[in-house]
C-alpha cells in the first residue's frame, strides 16, 4: 500500500519490516520521532534511555544476545556515544545492530551543525545516507543485511530535511531473524590483547565495504548530459534533480562511508567536469582529491547552513525564480516560553538577583533571550554543572552570584556526574534543577525523573532529592516557580549559604495534557498604570494595549506570575471569587 | 505536469500541522507524487513556522525557495508578510486577517506594520484575506481556523467538495467532523 510518511516514520517502518526486536535511544531533533513511532509497534521493546552512551550500549547488549536491535539519536548525541560506537566497530555484532543519527545543517534546533560522517570514518563503521522516505525505509532494512554480513555496526545517516519530510512508502510484511547468543570472549572482550586482533579484521571488513560499495545499487549511477557529473547524496541529491533534472549526469551516493573508489573514477571518466555537491563538509571531495581528480566542490558551494534548488541553482548559474519583497521591516517571531512556562518565575528571579547563570540545553536554553536575558552560557549536555565547578574554583568570587541551571532530563542525561564532581571536589556551588517532569523541548518525552515509560505506563521513578543527598549534599530544597517569594528567599539563601547546594524548582511544563489551568487573569484598568513592570517577564499572554496592560483570553494559563509583579493589584483571575 | 507547491505558514500552535496532512491525504489521493516538509523542535514555541506541500508527476526537492509558491496559505497577517518572498510571480495569498503580535512588538523593540493587506496587494500578489478566526468561532471552535483557511483554498481547486470533505473524515476525530465540516463550507463559501 502506498502512504505518504515521515522520513523518520518511515526508518521506524524498516526496523519492524527487518524483525528489529529492541530500541533503546535517547530524543533529540530531529531524530525523536523514530523511537516514537517504532514503540507503537508492540512487537518491539522500545525505551528512552538517560542517554546515547546508555541507548548504544542497552542495544549493544540486545544484539549480542541475538536480537536485532536499535538506538537513535541527533548529531551531537553520537558525540556521547562515541565511546561504544568506537569500539564496536572491534567487536562487531551478533544480530543486527543499526544506529541512526540525524543531522541539522541549518541549525533548526540544535547547538552547532557537526558533520556526523566524521564519526562513521574514524570509528571504521559503514554510513548509509537516505534522500527521501521509501529509501529511509529500505535502508534500514538494507542496514541490518550489512550489519550482519560484515560483522558491523551500521549507522543510518538523517538529516533534517529528510527526517522531517514526508514522502511515498510502499510497506512490505514484518520478518524476524533471530540467532543465538554465542560466548566468544577474543571478540567481545576488549582488553588490549584482544583488541590488537581485532583491528586488523576492522581494516579487512573496511575493504571488503568498499568492494561492496562498488558494486551495490545503492550507489547508483544516473547518466544525462555528460556536460556535467554531479556526485551527490541525501537532500542534496533532490535539490540537483529539481534544478537540471536529466541534464546533467549524477552518481547518487546511498553509501557515504567507506566511499567507492573505482565506481567514483568511471564516472569522473565519462563526463567534463565534476562536481561535488555535499552539505557541510568536503568529505566526498577530498576523497574525490585523494584519487588524484580535479573536482569542484566547496569552492562554489558554503560549508556553512543548508542547501536549498535556489542556492545549487546560483553556485552553477542558472537562472533563479523573481521574488519581491514588502518595504516594512518584518518584526522577527523568535521562539519564546510559552503561557504558564514554570522556567519564567525562576527566571526572573535570578536576572532580580543579578546572577551570572551557566545554562543547559533545553527550552530553558530561552531564558537567555529578551527581556528575560538571564542566561550567559550553553554548551552542551550536562556543561551547566560541570562549568559551574570550574567557575568558582577558579575564582572563589564568583560563588555566592553564580548558579547552573538544568532540567531534569538533561539532568539525568549528564548532569548527575558533574554533580558528583561539586559533591566530591567541594566547591561552593549552587545548582538548580528546573523540574518541569517532562522532556519538553524534543515534544514531551517521559525520562526517568517522571514515573512514566516510553509507552505512558507507570516505570522506575528516580527521587531527585534524595538522589542529591546520597551524593552528599546537606542543602537541598525544592520551590514552585510560580511562587516568586519562594524562589527570590531559595536563591538568596542557597547563594549566601557556605558549602554547595541544590535548588529544584518543580512544577510540570503547562503544555502537558494533565496539568490544569487557572481561569486566565484579567487587568482592572481603573487600578493598572501602565508602568510595564509586568512586561519584564517576557509573558506571550501580556502586552499593552492603550497605555494599559492586557492580558490575551485565550493563551493565559491563570499562572499569577505576572500578578506578583504588580504594586498597584491590578490583576485578578477571570473567574469571580478566586 | 510541474511541480506545485503549497506554504503553509504561521504561529507555533496554531495547527498548521492538519492543514498539510489533510492536502498531502487529498493531494496523493489524486495520484500526485507527494511531499511535504515541516519543522519541529525550537522552532515551535511561539515562533514562526512553515510547512512546505509540493505535488506533481514527480517532485524532487522536499522544500519550497525563493519565489516558487503558487499559493501561501497564512495563518496570521504578519506571516504572509514575512514569506512573502516565497510566492511566484502570479502566485495567491490565502491569509487569515488575524493579528498575533511577536514578542519583540510586544516589548516595544519592534512595530507590527500596518495595512498589510493592502501592501500586499500593492506588492502585485493576489491576496484572499478572511477573518478566519470569526469564522472558526461561528463554526463552534476558534481552533478551527486552520480548516476554515482550507476550505478557502478548496476555493482556487478543479475538485468536487466531496474529495475535500473525504480527506477531512479521514484526518479529523468523528466528534470533531460535523464542526469541522461547518468551518469548511464557511470558508469555501465566502
Amino acid at each position: 500500500m502506498k502512504e505518504l510518511m515521515l522520513g523518520n516514520k518511515a526508518a521506524a517502518r524498516g526496523l519492524y519490516e527487518a524483525g528489529c526486536l529492541f530500541v533503546s535511544s535517547y530524543p533529540g531533533t530531529p531524530s525523536t520521532e523514530i523511537t516514537e513511532e517504532a514503540a507503537k509497534y508492540d512487537e518491539i521493546y522500545c525505551e528512552w534511555a538517560p542517554n546515547e552512551k546508555v541507548a548504544m550500549e542497552a542495544a549493544f547488549g540486545a544484539c549480542l544476545s541475538g536480537s536485532r536491535a536499535f538506538c537513535g539519536m541527533k548529531h551531537v548525541g553520537l558525540n556521547v556515544a562515541a565511546d561504544p560506537l568506537y569500539t564496536m566497530s572491534y567487536t562487531g555484532v551478533n544480530a543486527g545492530l543499526v544506529i541512526a543519527v540525524a543531522d541539522d545543517a541549518g541549525m533548526h534546533s540544535s547547538q552547532n551543525e557537526q558533520d556526523s560522517r566524521h564519526h562513521a570514518i574514524a570509528a571504521k563503521v559503514p554510513m548509509l545516507e537516505p534522500s527521501d522516505s521509501a529509501e529511509s525505509l529500505a535502508f534500514a532494512k538494507l542496514a541490518y543485511e550489512i550489519s550482519e554480513k560484515f560483522d558491523t555496526p551500521v549507522l543510518l545517516k538523517m538529516c533534517t530535511r529528510i527526517a522531517h519530510s514526508q514522502s511515498v512508502v510502499e510497506t512490505s510484511e514484518r520478518v524476524v531473524p533471530k540467532k543465538d547468543y554465542e560466548k566468544n570472549i577474543a571478540k567481545y572482550v576488549m582488553m588490549p590483547g584482544n583488541a590488537k586482533k581485532r583491528h586488523p579484521i576492522v581494516e579487512e571488513r573496511t575493504k571488503a565495504l568498499i568492494a561492496f560499495a562498488e558494486e551495490s545499487e545503492i550507489n547508483r549511477v544516473e547518466m544525462g548530459g555528460t556536460g556535467l557529473g554531479i556526485i551527490t547524496s541525501s537532500t542534496s541529491y533532490q535539490y540537483v534533480k529539481e534544478v537540471f533534472g536529466d541534464r546533467v549526469s549524477v552518481l547518487k551516493l546511498g553509501m557515504v562511508n567507506p566511499l567507492p573508489v573505482q565506481k567514483i573514477l568511471d564516472f569522473a571518466a565519462k563526463v567534463d567536469k565534476l562536481v561535488v555537491v555535499e552539505e557541510l563538509d568536503p568529505i566526498i571531495e577530498n576523497h574525490c582529491k585523494s584519487l588524484g581528480l580535479t573536482v569542484s566542490g566547496k569552492d562554489i558551494l558554503p560549508i556553512c547552513d543548508e542547501f536549498s534548488q535556489n542556492l545549487i541553482a546560483k553556485a552553477f548559474g542558472e537562472p533563479v525564480p523573481e521574488t519581491r519583497k514588502l518595504e516594512d521591516a518584518i518584526p522577527p517571531r523568535p521562539p519564546v516560553m510559552c503561557s504558564g512556562c514554570p522556567h519564567r518565575g525562576l527566571f526572573y528571579t535570578l536576572k532580580q538577583n543579578k546572577c551570572t547563570v551557566l545554562g543547559d540545553i533545553g527550552c530553558y536554553t530561552l531564558g537567555a533571550v529578551a527581556p528575560l536575558g538571564a542566561m550567559e552560557m550553553t554548551l552542551c549536555m550536562g556543561a551547566s554543572i560541570s562549568a559551574l565547578h570550574g567557575f568558582n574554583k577558579a575564582d572563589p568570587t564568583h560563588e555566592g552570584k553564580t548558579v547552573a541551571v538544568i532540567g531534569d532530563s538533561t539532568f539525568m542525561h549528564s548532569g548527575m556526574t558533574g554533580l558528583a564532581n561539586v559533591a566530591y571536589n567541594q566547591s561552593n556551588s549552587t545548582i538548580i534543577i528546573l523540574d518541569n517532569s517532562i522532556t519538553g523541548m524534543t515534544g514531551h518525552q517521559q525520562n526517568p525523573t517522571t514515573g512514566y515509560n516510553i509507552k505512558g505506563d507507570p516505570a522506575g521513578k528516580i527521587d531527585l532529592e534524595a538522589l542529591c543527598k546520597a551524593m552528599g549534599f546537606e542543602r537541598v530544597r525544592v520551590v514552585d516557580p510560580y511562587d516568586l517569594a519562594a524562589c527570590d528567599k531559595a536563591v538568596k539563601e542557597e547563594l549566601a549559604a557556605n558549602e554547595p547546594s541544590v535548588i529544584i524548582s518543580r512544577r510540570p511544563c503547562a503544555l502537558l495534557k494533565y496539568v490544569k489551568h487557572n481561569p486566565p487573569l484579567v487587568v482592572d484598568t481603573d487600578k493598572c498604570v501602565g508602568c510595564r513592570s509586568c512586561m519584564r517577564i517576557g509573558c506571550p499572554s501580556i502586552s499593552i494595549k492603550n497605555g494599559k496592560a492586557h492580558v490575551d483570553q485565550t493563551l493565559c494559563v491563570g499562572c499569577n506570575v505576572c500578578a506578583q509583579l504588580c504594586k498597584f493589584g491590578a490583576f485578578s483571575s477571570s473567574k469571580k471569587g478566586e | 505536469m510541474e511541480t506545485k507547491n503549497i506554504m503553509i505558514v504561521g504561529v507555533g500552535g496554531q495547527g498548521s500541522l492538519l492543514a498539510s496532512k489533510l492536502l498531502g491525504h487529498l493531494l496523493l489521493s489524486q495520484g500526485y507524487d507527494v511531499k511535504v516538509s515541516e519543522v519541529h523542535g525550537m522552532s515551535q514555541r511561539g515562533g514562526s513556522v512553515v510547512t512546505y506541500v509540493r505535488y506533481g508527476d514527480q517532485v524532487a526537492s522536499p522544500v519550497i525557495d525563493l519565489g516558487e509558491a503558487d499559493f501561501i496559505v497564512s495563518f496570521e497577517i504578519l506571516e504572509a508578510a514575512r514569506w512573502l518572498p516565497y510566492l511566484k510571480k502570479d502566485g495567491t495569498i490565502v491569509t487569515n486577517t488575524q493579528q498575533m503580535d511577536p514578542m519583540p512588538v510586544i516589548t516595544g523593540a519592534a512595530v507590527y506594520p500596518e495595512n498589510l493587506v493592502e501592501k500586499l496587494k500593492a506588492s502585485g500578489a493576489k491576496v484572499d484575506a478572511l477573518d478566519c478566526l470569526t469564522l472558526a468561532e461561528q463554526a463552534g471552535s476558534s481552533k478551527a481556523v486552520n480548516v476554515v483557511l482550507l476550505g478557502r483554498l478548496s476555493h482556487y481547486f478543479d475538485l468536487p467538495e466531496e474529495t475535500w470533505l473525504a480527506s477531512l473524515e479521514a484526518m479529523v476525530p468523528p466528534k470533531f467532523i460535523e464542526l469541522n465540516k461547518k468551518a469548511f463550507a464557511l470558508g469555501r463559501n465566502q
